[in-house]
Protein backbone atom coordinates (compact mmCIF):
# COMPACT_ATOMS: atom_id res chain seq x y z
CA UNK A 1 0.00 0.00 0.00
CA UNK A 2 2.70 2.27 1.08
CA UNK A 3 4.83 1.64 -2.18
CA UNK A 4 5.45 3.98 -5.15
CA UNK A 5 6.43 2.15 -7.93
CA UNK A 6 5.20 4.27 -11.01
CA UNK A 7 2.82 7.43 -11.18
CA UNK A 8 -0.36 4.94 -11.23
CA UNK A 9 0.20 4.45 -7.48
CA UNK A 10 -0.90 7.26 -6.76
CA UNK A 11 -3.99 9.66 -7.79
CA UNK A 12 -4.20 13.25 -8.68
CA UNK A 13 -5.85 13.99 -4.78
CA UNK A 14 -2.79 12.10 -3.27
CA UNK A 15 -0.09 13.92 -5.53
CA UNK A 16 -1.45 17.04 -4.43
CA UNK A 17 -1.33 16.16 -0.81
CA UNK A 18 1.80 14.92 -0.86
CA UNK A 19 2.95 18.36 -2.54
CA UNK A 20 0.99 20.64 0.09
CA UNK A 21 3.02 18.07 2.80
CA UNK A 22 6.29 18.91 1.14
CA UNK A 23 5.53 22.76 1.06
CA UNK A 24 4.94 22.04 5.47
CA UNK A 25 7.80 20.50 5.50
CA UNK A 26 10.26 23.24 3.89
CA UNK A 27 11.92 24.47 7.12
CA UNK A 28 12.71 20.99 8.17
CA UNK A 29 14.41 20.32 4.66
CA UNK A 30 16.36 23.61 4.90
CA UNK A 31 17.55 22.76 8.62
CA UNK A 32 15.70 25.39 10.17
CA UNK A 33 13.28 23.32 12.04
CA UNK A 34 14.16 19.92 13.42
CA UNK A 35 11.12 17.76 13.49
CA UNK A 36 11.92 13.87 14.31
CA UNK A 37 8.80 12.34 12.75
CA UNK A 38 10.74 9.39 11.49
CA UNK A 39 12.46 9.09 14.43
CA UNK A 40 13.36 4.99 15.35
CA UNK A 41 12.59 4.26 11.90
CA UNK A 42 15.24 2.53 9.21
CA UNK A 43 15.46 4.13 5.47
CA UNK A 44 17.32 1.31 3.08
CA UNK A 45 18.86 3.26 0.96
CA UNK A 46 19.59 0.89 -2.33
CA UNK A 47 21.15 1.83 -5.03
CA UNK A 48 22.91 -0.64 -7.43
CA UNK A 49 23.09 1.86 -9.78
CA UNK A 50 24.94 5.41 -10.08
CA UNK A 51 23.28 8.60 -8.19
CA UNK A 52 24.05 11.58 -6.61
CA UNK A 53 20.61 13.57 -5.97
CA UNK A 54 18.28 10.79 -5.28
CA UNK A 55 20.67 9.13 -3.09
CA UNK A 56 21.67 12.00 -0.78
CA UNK A 57 18.51 13.80 -0.36
CA UNK A 58 16.56 10.94 0.29
CA UNK A 59 18.88 10.77 3.33
CA UNK A 60 19.09 14.09 4.00
CA UNK A 61 15.13 13.70 4.47
CA UNK A 62 15.23 10.40 6.16
CA UNK A 63 18.07 12.08 8.59
CA UNK A 64 16.35 15.79 9.25
CA UNK A 65 13.19 13.81 10.51
CA UNK A 66 15.01 11.91 12.57
CA UNK A 67 15.44 8.76 10.90
CA UNK A 68 18.27 6.35 10.32
CA UNK A 69 19.78 5.29 7.04
CA UNK A 70 21.38 2.12 5.64
CA UNK A 71 22.94 2.70 2.50
CA UNK A 72 24.00 -0.49 0.06
CA UNK A 73 25.23 -0.87 -3.34
CA UNK A 74 25.95 -3.50 -5.51
CA UNK A 75 29.96 -2.87 -5.32
CA UNK A 76 30.97 -3.99 -2.03
CA UNK A 77 27.87 -6.75 -1.22
CA UNK A 78 26.43 -9.97 -2.03
CA UNK A 79 25.14 -8.39 -5.27
CA UNK A 80 28.99 -8.45 -6.64
CA UNK A 81 29.01 -12.41 -5.89
CA UNK A 82 26.05 -13.13 -7.94
CA UNK A 83 22.85 -12.63 -4.76
CA UNK A 84 19.59 -12.58 -6.76
CA UNK A 85 17.60 -9.38 -5.90
CA UNK A 86 14.89 -11.45 -4.37
CA UNK A 87 17.40 -12.57 -1.61
CA UNK A 88 19.23 -8.92 -1.26
CA UNK A 89 15.54 -7.70 -0.47
CA UNK A 90 14.96 -10.55 2.01
CA UNK A 91 17.84 -9.17 3.96
CA UNK A 92 16.49 -5.82 3.62
CA UNK A 93 12.91 -6.44 4.60
CA UNK A 94 14.65 -7.55 7.74
CA UNK A 95 16.97 -4.79 8.77
CA UNK A 96 15.00 -2.11 7.40
CA UNK A 97 11.25 -0.24 7.75
CA UNK A 98 11.18 1.12 4.25
CA UNK A 99 13.75 1.23 1.19
CA UNK A 100 14.87 3.38 -2.00
CA UNK A 101 15.84 1.26 -5.13
CA UNK A 102 17.37 2.02 -8.17
CA UNK A 103 18.29 -0.67 -10.36
CA UNK A 104 19.42 -0.80 -13.83
CA UNK A 105 16.98 -3.48 -15.09
CA UNK A 106 13.47 -2.33 -16.01
CA UNK A 107 11.10 -3.94 -13.54
CA UNK A 108 13.06 -4.18 -10.42
CA UNK A 109 11.55 -2.02 -8.39
CA UNK A 110 8.27 -3.90 -8.74
CA UNK A 111 9.81 -6.80 -8.40
CA UNK A 112 11.19 -5.69 -5.04
CA UNK A 113 7.68 -4.60 -3.87
CA UNK A 114 6.59 -7.91 -4.81
CA UNK A 115 9.16 -10.34 -3.05
CA UNK A 116 9.17 -7.93 0.63
CA UNK A 117 6.51 -6.41 3.28
CA UNK A 118 8.19 -3.22 3.76
CA UNK A 119 7.15 -0.24 1.15
CA UNK A 120 9.31 0.17 -1.44
CA UNK A 121 9.85 3.77 -3.46
CA UNK A 122 11.04 3.08 -7.17
CA UNK A 123 14.33 5.43 -7.44
CA UNK A 124 14.90 4.58 -10.99
CA UNK A 125 14.74 1.22 -12.72
CA UNK A 126 16.28 1.07 -15.87
CA UNK A 127 14.67 3.25 -18.58
CA UNK A 128 11.29 2.51 -16.66
CA UNK A 129 9.88 5.00 -14.31
CA UNK A 130 11.26 7.14 -11.74
CA UNK A 131 8.31 8.75 -9.78
CA UNK A 132 9.79 10.51 -6.73
CA UNK A 133 12.06 12.82 -9.47
CA UNK A 134 8.40 13.52 -10.76
CA UNK A 135 6.92 14.23 -7.63
CA UNK A 136 9.64 16.41 -6.86
CA UNK A 137 9.05 17.93 -10.72
CA UNK A 138 5.93 18.48 -9.63
CA UNK A 139 6.42 20.33 -6.39
CA UNK A 140 9.10 22.64 -8.59
CA UNK A 141 6.76 22.98 -11.59
CA UNK A 142 3.69 23.85 -8.88
CA UNK A 143 5.83 26.29 -7.17
CA UNK A 144 6.79 28.42 -10.04
CA UNK A 145 3.11 28.09 -11.79
CA UNK A 146 0.90 28.13 -9.14
CA UNK A 147 -1.01 25.49 -10.48
CA UNK A 148 0.04 22.02 -12.40
CA UNK A 149 -3.53 22.66 -14.46
CA UNK A 150 -3.26 22.75 -18.25
CA UNK A 151 0.63 23.64 -18.87
CA UNK A 152 2.56 23.36 -21.57
CA UNK A 153 5.73 21.34 -21.37
CA UNK A 154 8.50 20.66 -23.78
CA UNK A 155 10.29 18.00 -23.06
CA UNK A 156 14.00 17.46 -24.95
CA UNK A 157 16.58 14.93 -25.19
CA UNK A 158 16.51 11.39 -24.36
CA UNK A 159 13.18 10.78 -24.02
CA UNK A 160 13.56 6.58 -25.19
CA UNK A 161 15.80 5.90 -21.84
CA UNK A 162 14.96 9.06 -20.06
CA UNK A 163 12.64 8.16 -17.11
CA UNK A 164 12.02 10.77 -15.74
CA UNK A 165 10.25 12.09 -18.84
CA UNK A 166 8.35 9.03 -18.53
CA UNK A 167 7.36 9.58 -15.02
CA UNK A 168 6.80 12.89 -15.70
CA UNK A 169 4.66 13.05 -18.90
CA UNK A 170 2.18 10.32 -17.43
CA UNK A 171 1.34 12.53 -14.33
CA UNK A 172 1.28 15.72 -16.25
CA UNK A 173 -1.25 14.05 -18.94
CA UNK A 174 -3.56 13.96 -16.04
CA UNK A 175 -3.45 17.37 -14.97
CA UNK A 176 -4.29 18.44 -18.68
CA UNK A 177 -0.78 19.61 -19.84
CA UNK A 178 -0.38 19.82 -23.70
CA UNK A 179 2.93 17.75 -24.01
CA UNK A 180 6.20 18.62 -26.99
CA UNK A 181 8.20 15.31 -26.50
CA UNK A 182 11.59 16.77 -28.58
CA UNK A 183 14.25 14.22 -29.77
CA UNK A 184 16.11 12.17 -32.20
CA UNK A 185 13.83 9.77 -34.07
CA UNK A 186 16.01 7.33 -32.47
CA UNK A 187 15.86 8.65 -29.18
CA UNK A 188 11.82 9.14 -29.40
CA UNK A 189 9.38 8.23 -26.32
CA UNK A 190 8.54 4.68 -26.04
CA UNK A 191 5.19 3.74 -28.56
CA UNK A 192 3.85 2.05 -25.50
CA UNK A 193 4.21 5.55 -23.23
CA UNK A 194 3.02 7.59 -25.61
CA UNK A 195 -0.11 5.67 -26.75
CA UNK A 196 -0.86 5.48 -22.72
CA UNK A 197 -0.48 9.49 -22.68
CA UNK A 198 -3.09 9.79 -26.05
CA UNK A 199 -5.74 7.56 -24.03
CA UNK A 200 -5.17 9.60 -20.68
CA UNK A 201 -6.27 12.15 -22.74
CA UNK A 202 -3.10 14.10 -23.40
CA UNK A 203 -2.55 16.60 -26.26
CA UNK A 204 1.03 15.60 -27.44
CA UNK A 205 3.13 16.80 -30.19
CA UNK A 206 6.21 15.35 -31.52
CA UNK A 207 9.23 16.63 -33.18
CA UNK A 208 12.70 16.92 -33.57
CA UNK A 209 12.91 20.53 -33.69
CA UNK A 210 13.44 22.54 -30.24
CA UNK A 211 13.58 25.93 -31.02
CA UNK A 212 10.11 26.28 -32.64
CA UNK A 213 8.41 25.43 -29.26
CA UNK A 214 10.49 27.45 -26.99
CA UNK A 215 8.11 30.58 -27.26
CA UNK A 216 4.79 29.09 -25.83
CA UNK A 217 6.19 26.55 -23.11
CA UNK A 218 5.22 27.43 -19.63
CA UNK A 219 8.33 24.81 -18.52
CA UNK A 220 10.86 23.43 -20.82
CA UNK A 221 12.25 19.90 -19.03
CA UNK A 222 15.79 19.62 -20.65
CA UNK A 223 17.34 15.96 -20.36
CA UNK A 224 20.87 14.50 -20.95
CA UNK A 225 21.27 12.15 -23.61
CA UNK A 226 22.36 8.57 -21.49
CA UNK A 227 25.74 7.59 -22.69
CA UNK A 228 25.06 4.35 -20.54
CA UNK A 229 22.50 3.72 -21.86
CA UNK A 230 23.18 3.35 -25.47
CA UNK A 231 23.91 -0.71 -26.49
CA UNK A 232 26.28 0.62 -29.00
CA UNK A 233 28.63 3.58 -28.67
CA UNK A 234 28.08 4.61 -32.59
CA UNK A 235 24.57 5.49 -31.85
CA UNK A 236 25.36 7.44 -29.41
CA UNK A 237 28.04 9.53 -31.14
CA UNK A 238 25.01 10.03 -33.91
CA UNK A 239 22.78 12.18 -31.44
CA UNK A 240 25.46 13.51 -28.89
CA UNK A 241 25.03 17.41 -28.34
CA UNK A 242 22.22 17.57 -31.01
CA UNK A 243 20.36 19.94 -28.53
CA UNK A 244 21.91 22.31 -26.97
CA UNK A 245 19.80 25.58 -25.35
CA UNK A 246 21.33 28.63 -24.22
CA UNK A 247 20.45 31.72 -22.99
CA UNK A 248 19.94 33.36 -26.24
CA UNK A 249 17.16 30.59 -27.45
CA UNK A 250 15.37 32.01 -23.98
CA UNK A 251 15.02 35.81 -25.69
CA UNK A 252 11.27 34.95 -26.98
CA UNK A 253 10.00 32.96 -23.87
CA UNK A 254 7.11 33.57 -21.83
CA UNK A 255 8.42 35.64 -18.35
CA UNK A 256 7.56 32.89 -16.35
CA UNK A 257 8.70 30.23 -18.03
CA UNK A 258 11.17 27.50 -16.14
CA UNK A 259 13.67 26.00 -17.48
CA UNK A 260 14.04 22.42 -15.69
CA UNK A 261 16.82 19.18 -15.93
CA UNK A 262 17.05 16.09 -14.05
CA UNK A 263 20.57 16.51 -13.87
CA UNK A 264 23.78 15.43 -14.65
CA UNK A 265 23.97 17.58 -17.71
CA UNK A 266 26.96 17.40 -19.81
CA UNK A 267 26.18 19.86 -22.76
CA UNK A 268 22.37 19.76 -23.50
CA UNK A 269 22.21 22.90 -21.17
CA UNK A 270 24.84 25.80 -21.13
CA UNK A 271 25.54 27.05 -18.35
CA UNK A 272 24.53 30.93 -19.49
CA UNK A 273 21.12 30.09 -18.60
CA UNK A 274 21.94 29.42 -15.48
CA UNK A 275 21.83 33.35 -14.77
CA UNK A 276 18.50 33.61 -16.70
CA UNK A 277 15.16 33.93 -13.94
CA UNK A 278 14.00 30.78 -16.09
CA UNK A 279 16.45 28.32 -14.72
CA UNK A 280 15.59 26.38 -12.30
CA UNK A 281 17.41 23.17 -12.11
CA UNK A 282 19.30 23.73 -8.86
CA UNK A 283 16.16 24.62 -6.91
CA UNK A 284 14.34 21.55 -8.43
CA UNK A 285 17.23 19.62 -7.52
CA UNK A 286 16.87 20.79 -3.65
CA UNK A 287 13.37 19.85 -4.23
CA UNK A 288 13.60 16.67 -3.55
CA UNK A 289 14.45 17.04 -0.01
CA UNK A 290 11.11 17.87 0.93
CA UNK A 291 8.95 15.96 -1.56
CA UNK A 292 11.02 12.53 -0.51
CA UNK A 293 10.22 13.81 3.25
CA UNK A 294 6.32 14.00 2.34
CA UNK A 295 6.63 10.82 0.41
CA UNK A 296 8.81 8.96 2.81
CA UNK A 297 6.10 9.87 5.85
CA UNK A 298 3.16 9.08 3.70
CA UNK A 299 4.80 5.46 2.86
CA UNK A 300 5.08 5.06 6.67
CA UNK A 301 2.01 5.76 7.58
CA UNK A 302 3.24 9.06 9.24
CA UNK A 303 1.01 12.66 9.60
CA UNK A 304 2.50 15.40 9.43
CA UNK A 305 1.65 18.64 10.96
CA UNK A 306 -0.34 21.27 8.35
CA UNK A 307 1.94 23.89 9.65
CA UNK A 308 5.43 23.87 10.71
CA UNK A 309 6.68 26.33 13.31
CA UNK A 310 9.92 27.34 13.72
CA UNK B 1 -16.19 -30.98 -48.66
CA UNK B 2 -16.63 -30.35 -45.23
CA UNK B 3 -13.29 -29.80 -43.46
CA UNK B 4 -13.96 -32.27 -40.59
CA UNK B 5 -13.77 -34.99 -43.07
CA UNK B 6 -10.56 -34.17 -44.06
CA UNK B 7 -9.54 -35.78 -40.98
CA UNK B 8 -10.53 -38.94 -39.65
CA UNK B 9 -13.15 -38.99 -36.44
CA UNK B 10 -11.11 -39.46 -33.25
CA UNK B 11 -12.21 -41.78 -30.66
CA UNK B 12 -10.79 -40.05 -27.82
CA UNK B 13 -8.85 -37.13 -26.60
CA UNK B 14 -9.25 -33.43 -27.75
CA UNK B 15 -10.41 -31.62 -30.97
CA UNK B 16 -9.81 -27.89 -31.50
CA UNK B 17 -12.11 -25.66 -33.92
CA UNK B 18 -11.78 -22.34 -35.45
CA UNK B 19 -8.42 -21.61 -35.27
CA UNK B 20 -7.41 -18.63 -37.23
CA UNK B 21 -5.88 -19.63 -40.45
CA UNK B 22 -2.34 -20.23 -40.02
CA UNK B 23 -1.94 -20.63 -36.71
CA UNK B 24 -2.40 -24.13 -35.79
CA UNK B 25 1.88 -24.74 -35.53
CA UNK B 26 1.69 -21.47 -33.04
CA UNK B 27 -1.41 -23.67 -31.31
CA UNK B 28 0.72 -26.55 -30.47
CA UNK B 29 3.74 -25.16 -29.76
CA UNK B 30 1.78 -23.00 -27.38
CA UNK B 31 0.29 -25.96 -25.40
CA UNK B 32 4.14 -27.52 -25.59
CA UNK B 33 2.65 -30.59 -27.99
CA UNK B 34 5.08 -29.71 -30.33
CA UNK B 35 8.19 -32.61 -29.32
CA UNK B 36 8.23 -35.05 -27.27
CA UNK B 37 4.64 -36.25 -26.98
CA UNK B 38 3.51 -39.81 -28.24
CA UNK B 39 -0.05 -38.31 -29.05
CA UNK B 40 -1.27 -38.56 -32.69
CA UNK B 41 -2.03 -35.07 -33.79
CA UNK B 42 -3.80 -34.50 -36.93
CA UNK B 43 -4.27 -31.17 -38.13
CA UNK B 44 -5.65 -29.15 -41.21
CA UNK B 45 -4.81 -25.36 -42.28
CA UNK B 46 -6.60 -22.86 -44.23
CA UNK B 47 -9.69 -24.73 -44.84
CA UNK B 48 -12.55 -22.87 -45.81
CA UNK B 49 -14.99 -21.33 -42.85
CA UNK B 50 -18.52 -19.80 -42.61
CA UNK B 51 -17.57 -17.77 -39.71
CA UNK B 52 -13.57 -16.86 -40.57
CA UNK B 53 -13.34 -17.12 -43.69
CA UNK B 54 -10.66 -19.64 -43.75
CA UNK B 55 -9.83 -21.51 -40.37
CA UNK B 56 -7.31 -24.61 -38.71
CA UNK B 57 -8.40 -27.82 -37.08
CA UNK B 58 -6.23 -29.53 -34.63
CA UNK B 59 -7.33 -32.98 -33.43
CA UNK B 60 -4.94 -34.35 -30.39
CA UNK B 61 -5.68 -38.23 -29.61
CA UNK B 62 -6.11 -39.36 -26.45
CA UNK B 63 -5.63 -36.65 -24.50
CA UNK B 64 -7.78 -34.26 -22.55
CA UNK B 65 -6.75 -30.80 -22.30
CA UNK B 66 -7.11 -29.12 -19.16
CA UNK B 67 -8.26 -25.38 -18.43
CA UNK B 68 -4.83 -23.86 -17.54
CA UNK B 69 -4.04 -25.20 -21.17
CA UNK B 70 -6.98 -24.03 -22.91
CA UNK B 71 -5.85 -20.66 -21.36
CA UNK B 72 -2.72 -20.20 -22.84
CA UNK B 73 -4.71 -21.36 -26.33
CA UNK B 74 -6.83 -17.54 -25.55
CA UNK B 75 -3.42 -16.10 -26.55
CA UNK B 76 -3.80 -17.45 -30.16
CA UNK B 77 -7.01 -18.70 -31.31
CA UNK B 78 -9.27 -16.99 -28.56
CA UNK B 79 -12.03 -17.97 -30.65
CA UNK B 80 -11.59 -20.81 -30.76
CA UNK B 81 -14.16 -24.33 -29.62
CA UNK B 82 -12.74 -27.20 -28.38
CA UNK B 83 -14.62 -30.24 -27.53
CA UNK B 84 -13.21 -33.46 -25.43
CA UNK B 85 -14.29 -36.65 -27.28
CA UNK B 86 -15.44 -39.88 -25.32
CA UNK B 87 -15.99 -42.94 -27.99
CA UNK B 88 -16.79 -40.93 -30.81
CA UNK B 89 -18.63 -38.18 -29.55
CA UNK B 90 -18.43 -34.98 -27.55
CA UNK B 91 -18.54 -35.20 -24.18
CA UNK B 92 -17.80 -32.15 -23.17
CA UNK B 93 -17.30 -28.52 -24.76
CA UNK B 94 -14.83 -26.06 -23.14
CA UNK B 95 -14.39 -22.70 -23.47
CA UNK B 96 -10.89 -20.55 -23.25
CA UNK B 97 -10.92 -17.96 -20.92
CA UNK B 98 -8.63 -14.80 -21.66
CA UNK B 99 -8.10 -13.78 -18.07
CA UNK B 100 -6.16 -10.44 -17.04
CA UNK B 101 -3.10 -11.81 -16.18
CA UNK B 102 -0.25 -14.36 -17.16
CA UNK B 103 0.98 -15.98 -14.52
CA UNK B 104 4.54 -18.48 -15.21
CA UNK B 105 2.80 -18.99 -18.84
CA UNK B 106 5.22 -16.08 -20.69
CA UNK B 107 8.30 -15.13 -20.31
CA UNK B 108 9.15 -11.04 -21.04
CA UNK B 109 10.76 -10.51 -24.07
CA UNK B 110 12.07 -7.12 -22.98
CA UNK B 111 16.23 -8.50 -22.69
CA UNK B 112 16.83 -5.48 -19.51
CA UNK B 113 13.54 -6.51 -17.67
CA UNK B 114 14.44 -7.84 -14.06
CA UNK B 115 12.84 -11.10 -15.06
CA UNK B 116 16.10 -12.18 -17.66
CA UNK B 117 18.02 -13.22 -14.71
CA UNK B 118 16.32 -17.36 -14.62
CA UNK B 119 17.62 -17.51 -10.54
CA UNK B 120 15.29 -14.65 -9.95
CA UNK B 121 12.72 -16.84 -8.20
CA UNK B 122 9.11 -14.85 -8.82
CA UNK B 123 6.90 -15.91 -11.49
CA UNK B 124 6.71 -14.35 -14.60
CA UNK B 125 3.69 -12.17 -14.65
CA UNK B 126 2.16 -10.62 -17.75
CA UNK B 127 -0.93 -7.92 -17.72
CA UNK B 128 -3.59 -8.90 -20.83
CA UNK B 129 -4.06 -4.79 -21.69
CA UNK B 130 -6.93 -5.60 -23.91
CA UNK B 131 -8.11 -8.71 -25.68
CA UNK B 132 -9.11 -6.83 -28.86
CA UNK B 133 -6.82 -6.17 -30.56
CA UNK B 134 -4.29 -8.12 -28.03
CA UNK B 135 -1.91 -6.02 -25.82
CA UNK B 136 0.07 -7.68 -23.11
CA UNK B 137 2.34 -6.44 -21.21
CA UNK B 138 5.11 -7.42 -18.32
CA UNK B 139 3.67 -6.81 -15.00
CA UNK B 140 7.57 -5.75 -13.81
CA UNK B 141 8.68 -3.80 -16.49
CA UNK B 142 5.77 -2.57 -18.18
CA UNK B 143 7.16 -3.54 -22.01
CA UNK B 144 4.31 -4.13 -24.63
CA UNK B 145 4.88 -7.62 -25.92
CA UNK B 146 4.77 -8.19 -29.25
CA UNK B 147 2.22 -10.91 -30.08
CA UNK B 148 3.21 -12.62 -33.32
CA UNK B 149 6.35 -13.73 -31.26
CA UNK B 150 4.83 -14.50 -27.88
CA UNK B 151 5.02 -18.16 -28.40
CA UNK B 152 8.87 -17.97 -28.49
CA UNK B 153 8.54 -16.62 -24.63
CA UNK B 154 5.97 -20.04 -23.63
CA UNK B 155 7.31 -21.11 -20.31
Amino acid sequence: MGDLITMDDLTNEEILQVLDNARSLLPVAKGDVYLPLLQGKVLGNLFFENSTRTRMSFETAMKRLGGEVLNLSSIGSSVAKGETLYDTMQMVDGYADIAVIRHPNQGAAQYSADAVEIPILNGGDGAGNHPTQTMLDLFTIREAHGSLEGLNVMMVGDLRYGRTTHSLSHALVRFGAKITLVSPESLRMPDEIVSDLISHGGEINETEEMSLSIDSADVIYMTRIQKERFPDEDEYIQVAGIYKLTEDDLSGAKAGMIVMHPLPRVNELDASVDSTKHARYFQQAFNGVPTRMALLCRSLGVKIPKKVNK
Amino acid sequence: MSEMRRVTAICNGTAIDHIPSGHALQVLKMLRLDVGRSNPISMVMNVPSGKMGRKDVLKIEDRELNQEELDRLALIAPKASVAIIRNYHVAEKRTIELGTELINIVRCSFSNCITQNPREPLPHKLKIISAEPMKIRCFYCGKNQNIDEIVDYII
